[in-house]
Order: structure tokens, then C-alpha cells, then sequence
């Protein structure tokens, strides 16, 4: 049994799945439930200045008669009195010591409200803080969120006020809704932030109600932006992370990776491409809090396949593997291959290749089945029929290089190579 | 022993009954199943089916929540598409192409889906069909069945009137008076004709029987065409002594009783056999124990790889509690006091491939005896051989002979469905009465 237990600057949890700061996180039923039901740890719902939330809150896109593969909301931050959540906090921490406790903040614009928040979070038990520079909605309109985020000016500016108070260790979080992470990352860094986490919800919107014309969520027949998250934004949110794991100032810091995280699966990706920790929101909305048990088993099997005993074993081993494109390797070639035997004459694979690729897949019309092959000569390797094949491992990719040794596109130009050949 | 009525109680009818394709509950469930389909290219489920419905189209029209559409899409290749969703032996057409039958999954259930949308349509009567301005044209059609109707609905879309002489009171063919009933209802069967012919310019002139009430001279001399979609008739005799006996009786008859009475006036023996193995005999038996007869046997001269009903259909009679004896051909009936009492059965083995391609059956010179009290026939139906003669039809048995274009030797007069092709399936007659109607509209 590989040991999954993970240890973020000294904030020590059984797992590495933190729920992330929202809804799930919001009280002390929540959090005890999380904790009972497997929950490393919880990042809990940010806490500020007063706020007041509006219904309804939240929308989701379906697809393909799957619901909730995006999710919106627009909703604030917590809305419950102070008081009752650091009261709530301390009895949390005092009943389940072995789990991380980060209590995620967003003060007033000003050094002493920050520092007076800290403090009473301290005192009440917190392991560590995570600074929401993120939430997308209603909190920048006051200058906070990603008002601040998306600034690395300000953001530098606040997270020195918090490092002067703070004595457990700091986490920013950041925001997506920026044309890169990156500056805010670095700043945030400078300012002296010890770790990082990303992503917050990316400003969306999710659909128009087509008989009131009202895009969602409705608010008594308006609506606004709101933060897109769950499964639709892993891609995006992978991509973010890579960019702040590659970069040599900010992959100095440990990073929580956050964003679409559903099954033990996709936490891996998030690990291999440098997360320490990963957080969850919208998979514990749309399911409950069950779903840590598989992450938790299917971790574990995966691990030990591997060969992997603990999860610093793994995590960050994909970074250097996404490189720039112009030091791909052009000489490698690959070609589709359709197994005959698998095939189920579906034709998903010609008729995409036909009309929006290369013209690459050969039909034999048949009754009622038709039969496909590659025009090997054709095919550019795109991959786009074996991702449309519905068959697992019906069509492969099979490698045929062009020649043995690696070339990148510097060489290719300086020895006067083909170009527009295809 | 003894044939009667009134078996069973009215719940118990009922029960007997009812559909046996309940429709999709809600929105959510059809579009769970819409969404399972691959949305092929070039589908082997379209191409199976013998109106070519664009399968992968309809459905993805369901998914998108675009009704109307799916509807038009059926509708427009089968406008019987609706009753077609119910009756179509879906496994030997569009459901057993079905692409995930090659990854051994379930196939899509296209008919249920094609349920889901011609069914609205015809609730909220959805007019998807425009029809064009008069163009002067007539036409005649012989016979209010699939071909028929579907030939009727083709040539009003483009200007013709029509006019369709039917024998019986009802519309719908053997959909109204031959189908099982539990796969359509009278009511249901009424419906699917009034919601065909609401497109007007369709005129359906009832209890008129070619032959009997007019010639096809008449009609050939006051139509600029004629279309000829009568159906077959009765079962094939069997040609046994003790055929005449009280207690034989024709499936094709028992059935038409069956679907114009109330099931309690239907008269069914304690003891049946029913001698066949095509959709007939199956309905024949499954519908007798439905009326509560005691105990149902097929009656089949050669195997189960040779039957000619689907396995699914085998099924149901199974599972409805029928027994089966195969290798067996009834030499004689029995009776006492003028009633059936036994029937007697060479038993058969199987010798050389017939000209079907199928190993014929042959006497092993044994016999057997079935004490029973009924004996359905349906060893095939019979063409208006007499009629078709009568009007100097080239046939073939009776069988009315067409070319490519749906055409008789007649000028002007043209046929399809089961009076041409010996007894097919009702997407089979609709197919027919499209191509019927694309000769019509060519030849005026
Ligand atoms: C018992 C039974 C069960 C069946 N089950 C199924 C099934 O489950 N699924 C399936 O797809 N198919 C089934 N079929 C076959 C299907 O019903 C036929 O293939 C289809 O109805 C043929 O359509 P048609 O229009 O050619 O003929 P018909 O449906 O027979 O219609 C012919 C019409 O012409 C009328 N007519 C006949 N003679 C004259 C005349 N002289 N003058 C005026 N009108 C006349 C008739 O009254 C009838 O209305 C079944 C058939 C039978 C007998
Ligand atoms: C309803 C809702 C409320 C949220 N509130 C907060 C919040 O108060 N503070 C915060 O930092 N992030 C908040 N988030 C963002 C989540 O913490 C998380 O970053 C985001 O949902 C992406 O993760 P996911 O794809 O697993 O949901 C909220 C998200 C949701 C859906
Ligand atoms: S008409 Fe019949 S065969 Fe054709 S698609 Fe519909 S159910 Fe299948
Ligand atoms: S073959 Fe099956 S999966 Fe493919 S389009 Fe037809 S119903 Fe859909």
C-alpha cells in the first residue's frame, strides 16, 4: 500500500484532496461531514467584510445529456457572521487535528483589516491561510478578488501585509481571469507568499433561457457573469498550472492545484504537473462527498502499479515534458490504423476526416456496413478519427518516422526543409 | 372441452391487452437514449430500414430538443411512421443493423425513439406537411392500407387529388384489422389514418369494394391514374380432411374478429393449435391465450433456423405460455358431433434445400394426435387471385406482377404493397406506396 498522505509546508492531511473554499466548506455540519466521509482537508469559504447574497445563484451547462459538466456561480463570500465561523473553525480543529485546516481570506483594502483578520483566524485554530485574489464576481466591484488578482501590483502590495502578520504559512490563489497567471504569480511570490493555488472560477456565462431570453442564472430577470468551474475547465486550469510550475520563480513554491478535479484520475494530472495538493468544489456539489472514497482507493492502486511509494514520487514528473512548439520533433510521424476486427462501421472516422480533415480514410460502401481504411499516404497523423472512434483501441496510432534523427523547426528552416508539403 | 366467449374478466382483457411498448416516461429518458446513439455516418440502421428513415438525424434532432423536427424527418421518408414505431419487427430491420449489436451492447431502441416523436406529433397534431395548390390531376387508389395511404399522402403534398376506395368501414388495412392488438389499438390505428389524411385533398370513400361496387375500368376512365394497394386475403387452405369441421378457423378471420369486436364476444377453444410460424401464427396464438385459452400449440413443418417469424416474436409467444412442436404438418382433423376433437400430425424431418433455400421437410411416416377443441390456420395468406384475373392483371399466383416503376401491364394503372409482393410488413407497403406514387407523378 503506497502511502498517499501528503505534507504542504508542514500541514500535514491523510490525503492530498482538500475540498476547496465554497459551499462544502461553508460551516461546520459541512466540514464534519467531509472529514467523516474521507476528506483530507478543507480550504474553508472565504471570510470578509459583510456581504449579502442574491437567489438563484447558480447555473450549469449539460452536454450530451451529462449535467452539470460546467457550473456557474454568483455567489460571495460567506455571508455568515465572523463570529460564528471562527467559532465554528475552532471546534472543527479541535475535533479532527489531523486534517488541514486553511482558512481562505478576503479583507477590506487596507493593512490593518487584513492583519485584524489573520489574528482572530489564528487564534482560532487555522493551519494555514489562502488569499482569494480570485472570486470573479460582486467582491471586485469593491476592489477585492480578482480586482486584486488581476493586478500584480496590488496583489504584491497585499501579500506583504499578510506576511508581516501571519505566522502559518500563506497560500495565494489566484485568478484565471488574467491573459496570464504568471505576473500575478510572481508578484505574489515576491511579496512573499509560501505557496500558491489556482484556479478560481473563469468569468462565463452559461446559456440564454430561450423563452424568456434571460441568460442564467436568473436574478428576478437579469442576470450577470459568473465563475465557470467544474469539469469543462480542467484543461484550462492544467494549462495555468504548468505555466506557473515551468516558470523558475514561481515553481519555487508549492502549489494547490485547483479546477474541474472529479475523479483520483484527473488529481493525478493535476500532481504530475505540479500540484502538491489538489482542491475539489463542484464534483462534491454535483455528487456529495462520497466521492473522496474512490479518489482515495483509485490514488492508492495507481500508486502502487506504479511503483510510486509516496506521492512526491510522482508529483511534477509531466512538467518538463510540455515543451515550446518550436522544439517538437518533426521527423516523428505517426499514422492511423483501423483494427478491422474491432470496427464497428459507425463511419464517424471518415465522415470527419472526409469533410473537415484529410480526405484520408478509404470507404468500401457495404449493406449495411461499410468498410474503412487509411489511405496511409494521406494521413497527416491528427489523431482526429481515433479520438471520434468510439471503439477503445480500434483505431492506433502507428509510428512511422520520416527520418531517425530529431529535428526541431530552427534546424528544419536553417537546412532550407520542405515546408507546406501537406 | 368447448369453444366459447367471455373468459375473462374485463380488467383481465385489458391487461391482456395493453401495449406491449410502453413510450418513454418524460423528456429526460428519451433523450438519455437519444444520446446513446453514435450518430453514424451513413448508418447501417438507415440503411435497413426499407423507408430509409435518416435514423442518426431524428435522433439527434430528440437530443437537441427539436421535435418538430425529429417528426418531419420520420415522417417525411414514412408517414406511417408512428405505427411503423409499433408494429416493425425492429430486430430483422433498423434495430439489428444497429452498430453497438457489434460491440454486443443493447442497439439503440430507434423505434421507441420514433415512438417518442411521431407520437407528439400526433398528439398536438402538428402540421409538418404543406400541401401544394391543386394541379387538376386525379388519381384512385384501391385500398386505405399502408400502400395506400402512404401513396395517397405523397401525391397530395404535390397537388393530386386522390380518392381511395376501401372495402371496410375503417382505414389502416391489416395495421387496423390484422395487427395484434396489443402492439395498436383501434382508436390509435383511427388516429394514425386521420392525422395522415388532414393534410387534405385526400378523399377516402368507405364500404367501397373493387369488383363489387365498381370496375377498374370505371376508375381507369375517370382518373388520370389508379394505384392498386389491396392487400392479400384469406389464409392458405390447408387442404386436410375435417377442414370444414366447427372449430377451424383462419387466423386472418380470427383476427379482423378480434380487432373490430369487444374481446369478451371472441370465441376461443380450451385447447388450440395453430398451424404456422409466421408473425400471423404467432399473433394467432399469443392473442387466443390472451383471450384465455387454456392451452396454445404452434404447429411448424421444420425448425426453428427455418421459422419465419424474428426470434423476438418467438418470444413473446413463449413467454405468453404457447407451446411449440416443430418438425410436425397436420394430416387431418378430427371431430365429434361436427366439432373439432383431435388433430392428427406427420411427424417430419428435415431433407434437401427447397427452392427457398431452405431444407424442406419431409414425412418420417410417424404421426402423432393433439387432443384439441380449435385449430387456427395460418400457413400463409392467400392473393385476390380471381379479382386480378378478372381485370387481366399479370400476376404470379395472384400475386400482381409490377416493373421497376411500380407499374402493370395496364396503362395508367399501377400497384404495390402485399398485393404485389405476397405479404411483407407494413414499412414494406409504405416504401411501396412511395415508389407507387414518384411512377405516378412521373407518368402524368
Ligand atoms: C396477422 C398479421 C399480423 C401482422 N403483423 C405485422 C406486424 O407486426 N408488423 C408489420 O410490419 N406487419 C405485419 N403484418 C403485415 C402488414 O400488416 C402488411 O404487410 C401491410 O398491412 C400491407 O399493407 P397493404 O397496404 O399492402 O395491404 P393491407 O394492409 O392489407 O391493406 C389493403 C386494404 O385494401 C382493402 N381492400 C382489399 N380488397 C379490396 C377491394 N377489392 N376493394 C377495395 N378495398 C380493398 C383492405 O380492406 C385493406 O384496407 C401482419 C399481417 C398480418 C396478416
Ligand atoms: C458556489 C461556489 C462558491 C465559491 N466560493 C468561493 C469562495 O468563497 N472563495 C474562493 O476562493 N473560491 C470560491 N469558489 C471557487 C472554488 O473554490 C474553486 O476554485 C472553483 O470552483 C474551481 O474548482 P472546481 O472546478 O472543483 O469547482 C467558489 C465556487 C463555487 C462553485
Ligand atoms: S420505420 Fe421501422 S424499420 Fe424504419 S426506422 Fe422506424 S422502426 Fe425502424
Ligand atoms: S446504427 Fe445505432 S448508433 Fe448508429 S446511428 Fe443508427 S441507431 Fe445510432
Amino acid at each position: 500500500m503506497a502511502d498517499i498522505s501528503s505534507n504542504f509546508l508542514g500541514i500535514k492531511s491523510p490525503n492530498p484532496f482538500w475540498l476547496a473554499s465554497a459551499p462544502p466548506t461553508d460551516k461546520k455540519i459541512n466540514v464534519i461531514r467531509a472529514y467523516e466521509a474521507g476528506w483530507g482537508g478543507v480550504v474553508w469559504k472565504t471570510l470578509g467584510s459583510q456581504i449579502k447574497n442574491v437567489s438563484s445563484r447558480y447555473s450549469s451547462v449539460n452536454y450530451g445529456g451529462k449535467r452539470m459538466m460546467g457550473f456557474n456561480n454568483i455567489e460571495l463570500i460567506s455571508d455568515r457572521p465572523l463570529e460564528i465561523n471562527l467559532r465554528e473553525i475552532y471546534e472543527v480543529v479541535s475535533m479532527y487535528p489531523d486534517r488541514a485546516m486553511i482558512v481562505s481570506l478576503m479583507a477590506d483594502n487596507d493593512r490593518n483589516s487584513w492583519h485584524e483578520l489573520i489574528q482572530k483566524c489564528e487564534d482560532a485554530g487555522a493551519m494555514g491561510f489562502e488569499l482569494n485574489f480570485g472570486c470573479p464576481h460582486g467582491m471586485t466591484e469593491r476592489g477585492m478578488g480578482a480586482a486584486v488578482g488581476q493586478d500584480p501590483e496590488i496583489a504584491k502590495m497585499v501579500v506583504e501585509w499578510v506576511m508581516e502578520k501571519a505566522n502559518i504559512p500563506v497560500i495565494t490563489k489566484l485568478t484565471p481571469n488574467v491573459h496570464s497567471v504568471v505576473p500575478t504569480a510572481r508578484a505574489s511570490v515576491e511579496g512573499g507568499t509560501n505557496a500558491l493555488s489556482l484556479i478560481n472560477t473563469i468569468q462565463s456565462v452559461t446559456g440564454v433561457n430561450l423563452d424568456t431570453l434571460v441568460p442564467n442564472p436568473f436574478v428576478a430577470g437579469k442576470s450577470v457573469f459568473g465563475g465557470y468551474c467544474g469539469p469543462a475547465v480542467k484543461p484550462i486550469a492544467l494549462k495555468m498550472l504548468t505555466t506557473i510550475a515551468q516558470d523558475p520563480l514561481t515553481s519555487r513554491v508549492p502549489i494547490s492545484g485547483i479546477g474541474g478535479v472529479s475523479t483520483w484520475k484527473d488529481a493525478v494530472e493535476f500532481m504530475l504537473l505540479g500540484s502538491t495538493t489538489v482542491q475539489v468544489c463542484t464534483a462534491a456539489m454535483a455528487h456529495g462527498f462520497r466521492i473522496i472514497e474512490d479518489m482515495c482507493e483509485g490514488l492508492n492502486n495507481w500508486m502502487d502499479e506504479k511503483g510510486y511509494k509516496t506521492t512526491n514520487d510522482f508529483i511534477g514528473k509531466s512538467v518538463e515534458k510540455i515543451t515550446h512548439w518550436e522544439d517538437l520533433d518533426i521527423n516523428y510521424h505517426h499514422i492511423a490504423h483501423i483494427n478491422q476486427d474491432k470496427c464497428i462501421h459507425c463511419g464517424l472516422c471518415f465522415i470527419t476526416c472526409e469533410d473537415t480533415s484529410h480526405q484520408s480514410i478509404h470507404i468500401e460502401r457495404g449493406h449495411p456496413y461499410n468498410t474503412y481504411t487509411v489511405k496511409d499516404e494521406e494521413c497527416v497523423g491528427c489523431n482526429l478519427c481515433q479520438l471520434v472512434c468510439p471503439v477503445e483501441d480500434c483505431i492506433t496510432m502507428e509510428v512511422h518516422r520520416v527520418a531517425p534523427e530529431y529535428i526541431n523547426w530552427k534546424e528544419w528552416q536553417q537546412r532550407g526543409l520542405p515546408l507546406n508539403d501537406h | 372441452m368447448s369453444v366459447k366467449n367471455n373468459r375473462l374478466s374485463p380488467s383481465e382483457y385489458a391487461q391482456n391487452f395493453a401495449d406491449i411498448h410502453p413510450p418513454f416516461e418524460n423528456a429526460e429518458a428519451a433523450a438519455i437514449e437519444a444520446n446513446r446513439c453514435l450518430y453514424c455516418y451513413d448508418a447501417p440502421c438507415m440503411k435497413s430500414c426499407p423507408t430509409s428513415i435518416d435514423v442518426p438525424k431524428f435522433i439527434r434532432q430528440i437530443a437537441s430538443e427539436n421535435l418538430k423536427g425529429s417528426a418531419h424527418t420520420i415522417l417525411s421518408a414514412n408517414i406511417m411512421g408512428a405505427g411503423c414505431s409499433k408494429v416493425c419487427p425492429v430486430e430483422k430491420l433498423c434495430e439489428g443493423a444497429c452498430v453497438y449489436n457489434l460491440m454486443h451492447e443493447e442497439p439503440i431502441n430507434i423505434a421507441k425513439l420514433q415512438r417518442y416523436s411521431t407520437g407528439k406529433a400526433m398528439e398536438h397534431n402538428w402540421q409538418l406537411f404543406e400541401r401544394k395548390p391543386s394541379i387538376g390531376k386525379r388519381v384512385a387508389i384501391v385500398g386505405a392500407g399502408p400502400a395506400g395511404l402512404s401513396c395517397a399522402h405523397v401525391l397530395s403534398r404535390e397537388g393530386i387529388d386522390v380518392t381511395i376506395f376501401e372495402k371496410e368501414s375503417k382505414g389502416g388495412g391489416l395495421m387496423t384489422y390484422g395487427i395484434a392488438a396489443y402492439k395498436v389499438t383501434p382508436e390509435f390505428c383511427e388516429s394514425e389514418v386521420n392525422y395522415i389524411t388532414s393534410i387534405g385533398g385526400i378523399d377516402i370513400r368507405y364500404n367501397q369494394e373493387l369488383g363489387k361496387n365498381f370496375s377498374l375500368q370505371t376508375l381507369q376512365s375517370e382518373y388520370d391514374a389508379v394505384y392498386l394497394g389491396f392487400g392479400v386475403g384469406l389464409a392458405r387452405k390447408l387442404d386436410i380432411p375435417g377442414e370444414d369441421l366447427d372449430g377451424v378457423v383462419d387466423a386472418i378471420s380470427f383476427i379482423y374478429d378480434l380487432r373490430s369486436n369487444d374481446f369478451s364476444a371472441i370465441r376461443v377453444g380450451d385447447r388450440v393449435a395453430v398451424i404456422g410460424m409466421g408473425m400471423t401464427a404467432i399473433d394467432a396464438a399469443t392473442q387466443a391465450k390472451r383471450l384465455g385459452a387454456k392451452e396454445v400449440t404452434l404447429i411448424y413443418r421444420r425448425t426453428q433456423d427455418e421459422m419465419p417469424c424474428t426470434e423476438h416474436e418467438l418470444n413473446i409467444a413463449k413467454l405468453d405460455g404457447c407451446k411449440i412442436i416443430w418438425l410436425a404438418s397436420p394430416i387431418e382433423v378430427l371431430g365429434l358431433e361436427g366439432m373439432v376433437s383431435h388433430l392428427v400430425c406427420d411427424i417430419m424431418q428435415l431433407g434437401a434445400p427447397d427452392a427457398s433455400g431452405r431444407r424442406s421437410p419431409v414425412s418420417s411416416g410417424q404421426t402423432f394426435t393433439l387432443e384439441v377443441d380449435m385449430v387456427i390456420k395460418a400457413a400463409g395468406q392467400m392473393p385476390y387471385e380471381h379479382l386480378v384475373d378478372s381485370y387481366q392483371l399479370y400476376n404470379h399466383k395472384g400475386k400482381v406482377e409490377v416493373n421497376d416503376h411500380s407499374s402493370t401491364n395496364l396503362k395508367g394503372v399501377f400497384a404495390g404493397g402485399d398485393c404485389v409482393n405476397g405479404g411483407k410488413e407494413v414499412v414494406d407497403a409504405v416504401q411501396a406506396g412511395k415508389d407507387g406514387a414518384a411512377a405516378i407523378l412521373a407518368y402524368l
